[in-house]
């Protein structure tokens, strides 16, 4: 099975929640994850920003239904890495 | 727990705190001081029997609290829904299934709760000593002029609040709403003690 270990995303938000409440929200979707945001360009009511998300296997699906609850909307998925372990028989 | 987190959340993102504060403060102070002028209007008249008294009082208090929430329902849905319009406008995407759609149904139902329980609660503690007395409860002063010294209490609070909140002396907003009391007292022993 493959396994998303990171993701980074190019994201639109308006300023509520702010980054603090934006990426805690994304970091409850599973356990271990770890959440890095950074702000690229502000205008009057959104905020264009670079989200780094790293997990030991990201769910993908949970994680775009919490950015639209927020009312932000995914741009583009800008880089992403991926892992197929093995299995020992 | 969950549910005071999610108010909370709702709050935060449509940034109404502050807007719920505000609203508890002037509808509170409206309802103390409307309690005050009806409980001086009676004091100066005639002596009426206290169930009168207590029932216009209690008319006045329903009223307001019906009034607080209706006002603040409808006024604060179409500043929610206009907010709601100018950010999808922004973002250029549908946000109702998003948290700040939910905010424009909860938050306007929310602020109207406060703004409509502040002046009716408030009135109710202003006019606990009519009932007391109604139940035959004996009380050191006449329940008329109880209650003018609840209702002196409780505007001196709502301004003690306030300087909590604004950051400056609790004494010296407390007795500001005190002095706007007092000139409200004075004004109906002018006009209505003829």
């Amino acid at each position: 099975m493959v396994l998303v270990k990171k993701l980074v995303l190019d994201v639109l938000k308006p300023h509520q929640p702010n980054a603090l409440e934006f990426c805690k929200a994304l970091a409850e979707v599973g356990d271990n994850y770890s959440v890095n945001l950074m702000v690229i360009a502000v205008d009057e009511k959104t905020e264009s920003v670079q989200i780094v998300v790293e997990a030991p296997s990201i769910d993908f699906d949970a994680l775009q239904a919490v950015i639209n609850k927020m009312g932000a909307s995914l741009h583009s998925i800008d880089e992403v890495e991926v892992n197929n372990p093995s299995v020992d028989t | 727990m969950k549910l005071l987190q999610q108010v909370k959340f709702l709050f935060e993102i449509t940034r109404s705190h502050g807007i719920v504060r505000r609203y508890f403060v002037v509808n509170g102070f409206d309802g103390a001081l409307t309690m005050l002028g009806l409980i001086i209007g009676f004091q100066l008249s005639t002596a009426a029997d206290l169930t009168v008294v207590m029932n216009a009082c209690l008319g006045a208090a329903i009223a307001l609290g019906v009034s607080g929430v209706s006002s603040a329902y409808v006024s604060e849905t179409a500043e929610r829904r206009r907010a709601l319009a100018k950010l999808e406008e922004a973002m250029v995407t549908d946000l109702q299934a998003s948290a700040h759609a939910e905010a424009v149904r909860w938050v306007p139902m929310l602020v109207a709760l406060v703004n409509g329980s502040a002046p009716l609660i408030i009135s109710l503690l202003i006019l606990s000593p009519l009932w007391l007395a109604m139940q035959g409860i004996s009380l050191p002063l006449s329940p008329l002029y109880l209650a003018i010294l609840v209702a002196l209490l409780l505007i001196f609070l709502l301004g003690v609040f306030l300087g909590h909140i604004s950051g400056v002396s609790w004494l010296r907003s407390g007795l500001q709403t005190l002095v706007v009391a007092l000139v409200t007292s004075l004004l109906i022993y002018l006009f209505a003690g003829y």
